[in-house]
Parts: C-alpha cells; sequence; structure tokens
C-alpha cells in the first residue's frame, strides 16, 4: 500500500530566487496564500507559523531546511479541531531550473493513518500554488475563495 | 467497457483565470493542444460514442480512444489509448475524465486517470511525469496568451517496465 502523501509538480515560466522569494516572504505569500503570511526566522529548528490576515495562527510547525534557493521544507499541522491530535507533517519544496522554466515539485508526507489533515492538504495545495504560479506569471493572483478551495461552494 | 469499475491512479488538480468555457475548448481542440501538449493535435467528436484521438506533430495516431461521458463544459470521459502494439491488449483501457467547476472567479479543472485492474507505479509514472506539464502549460497559455515550453522524454522506468511486458515503444 502507498504511504498517505501528497505531491504536486507544477512548471512556472520564472527564476528559482523569484520562485524561493514567493515562497518564503510573508508579504509575497499574503497576495495568493487566502490572505497567509508565513512567520519565521526560517533557521532549521525554529517555528514555523501561518499567521490570517487577522494576526491569528492558523497553521504551525517547524522549520527543517532551508537552502536557498533550491530545497525549502517545514512542518505544520493545521490548529483546527477538525485535525487535533493529529501530528506536524513534513512539506519539502524542491526547486529545479527546468529549460527557461522552473519545476517545483512539493512532497508533503508524515500524515497520521486514517487521520484527516492530508485530505485538507490535498485539497489546498493545487489552490495554493496555481494562484502562485499565476502570480508568478501574470502579476495577478487567481481570484478564488476559501470556501469554493474546500469544495463547500 | 463499464466505466464504474474504473479506479482512480492520478489525479492532478490546477485552478485557471478563465471561464468553464475556454478550458473546455482547450482540452477539445486541435488548434490549442498543439500549443500546449507537445505539439500534438486532439481531435474529439463531441458526442457519447464518438472518437477521440490525439496526433503527433508528424500527424501519426498517438492517442486512440471513445468518448464515453460529455457534458460540455463541465465533464468529459474518453479513453486514452496510446497507440504502442500490445498496450491495451496487456493493461487494459486508460481513462481520463476531465471536470471543470467553476470556484470563484476561476475554474477548478481535475484530471483523474483510471485503469480497470492493478497498473505498476512505473508504468503510471509517465502520466504522472507528464500530466503536470501538459496541464501547467495549459494554464499559462489561457493566462498569459503564451504556452510553457516543456520538453521531456518518457521516464526510462516506464519504458523498462513497458519492455519487460512485451510492449513496444517507439
Amino acid at each position: 500500500m502507498r504511504k498517505p502523501e501528497f505531491i504536486y509538480v507544477t512548471y512556472i515560466e520564472t527564476t528559482p530566487e523569484k520562485l524561493w522569494e514567493a515562497l518564503t516572504d510573508g508579504d509575497f505569500t499574503e497576495r495568493y496564500w487566502f490572505g497567509v503570511r508565513l512567520r519565521s526566522d526560517w533557521k532549521a529548528g525554529s517555528s514555523f507559523e501561518m499567521v490570517r490576515s487577522d494576526g491569528s495562527v492558523s497553521d504551525a510547525g517547524k522549520v527543517v531546511e532551508y537552502d536557498p534557493p533550491r530545497r525549502l521544507a517545514y512542518t505544520f499541522v493545521n490548529l483546527s479541531a477538525t485535525y487535533k491530535g493529529e501530528p506536524p507533517a513534513l512539506a519539502t519544496f524542491v526547486i529545479e531550473p527546468y529549460g527557461k522554466l522552473v519545476k517545483l515539485t512539493l512532497t508533503h508526507e508524515g500524515f497520521a493513518e486514517g487521520g484527516k489533515f492530508l485530505d485538507g492538504v490535498s485539497k489546498g495545495w493545487p489552490a495554493i500554488l496555481s494562484g502562485l504560479k499565476s502570480l508568478l506569471e501574470t502579476g495577478r493572483p487567481l481570484d478564488v475563495p476559501y470556501a469554493a478551495m474546500k469544495g463547500e461552494s | 467497457m463499464d466505466i464504474a469499475s474504473f479506479k482512480p491512479t492520478t489525479v492532478y488538480t490546477i485552478y485557471i483565470a478563465a471561464t468553464s468555457e475556454r478550458v473546455w475548448r482547450a482540452l477539445t481542440t486541435a488548434e490549442l493542444s498543439r500549443q500546449y501538449f507537445f505539439g500534438n493535435a486532439v481531435e474529439i467528436d463531441l458526442k457519447v460514442g464518438g472518437t477521440f484521438t490525439v496526433r503527433a506533430p508528424d500527424g501519426s495516431l498517438h492517442i486512440g480512444g471513445e468518448v464515453f461521458e460529455c457534458d460540455p463544459p463541465r465533464r468529459l470521459t474518453v479513453t486514452f489509448n496510446v497507440d504502442w502494439p500490445a498496450l491495451v491488449e496487456k493493461l487494459g483501457p486508460t481513462l481520463v475524465t476531465y471536470e471543470i467547476e467553476p470556484a470563484g472567479n476561476a475554474v477548478r479543472l481535475t484530471m483523474t486517470e483510471s485503469h480497470d485492474r492493478p497498473i505498476d507505479d512505473d508504468i503510471l509514472s509517465g502520466g504522472r511525469q507528464g500530466w503536470p506539464a501538459i496541464l501547467s502549460s495549459l494554464k499559462s497559455l489561457l493566462e498569459t496568451g503564451e504556452p510553457l515550453t516543456i520538453k521531456m522524454a518518457p521516464p526510462q522506468r516506464m519504458l523498462d517496465a513497458l519492455k519487460r511486458l512485451g510492449i513496444q515503444t517507439p
């Protein structure tokens, strides 16, 4: 049986440096990540948080790897009651030049067997990374409300 | 063929700033598919039972199939059989479903590849490598007017696995 994991690959017309900034700079993430700012000093072992526009923390974990502009890894779990008791899962971003493009590979793993968090991130990442690609290629993020992403619209 | 007996093996979801109709047109017309699908021309008779073909840039048949579900601009299901000798005989048909749903001012496109029997991950690696490239380029084409230039060869692990099964590849 396959281990519970989520893998997503996308190709973006940008540079590794711009993609790295887009993945790590709170001012940038706020524009495409449903208003979420990432907050961390990005040292391995430091805390990692996703901060909503009202200042509350939605997800929290730790930085595992910070190797610009190639590899970024952090753990996190959503703090809502839906995912109570589930461990932080490891998200690893690999950035590779691909001709004039950049290939981004996200692997998210380490989920609890039978947990709900894998399903949550599997719905979230395509919307977030599609918005990231749009913003880098067109200068405009996507206009997708959070509820539509969850399939609750 | 009973499409209900097929199980998803690869799912890829991407959000695109376009209308459902434009995404549908991109998936079903040769003029647009040539730009984002490695130069391949999609030709489809848009009715259940209609033929579905993908022709390589030199005009040769690359993928052949039949339409099983057709609900423009929401849902399209086709058999998606790469035209390599003995492939369907050994692996059974490949089914591909595109689902297009409004999501805010964008649309969510979900591609699901399904099979009616267990298929080795080595063989599935071809689609798992190809779909993100094809659909990333489709999104760029619709949002910027320009597709991505992505060159890739089939994964060696897939070619090796096909060879072990006695399936010839070009």
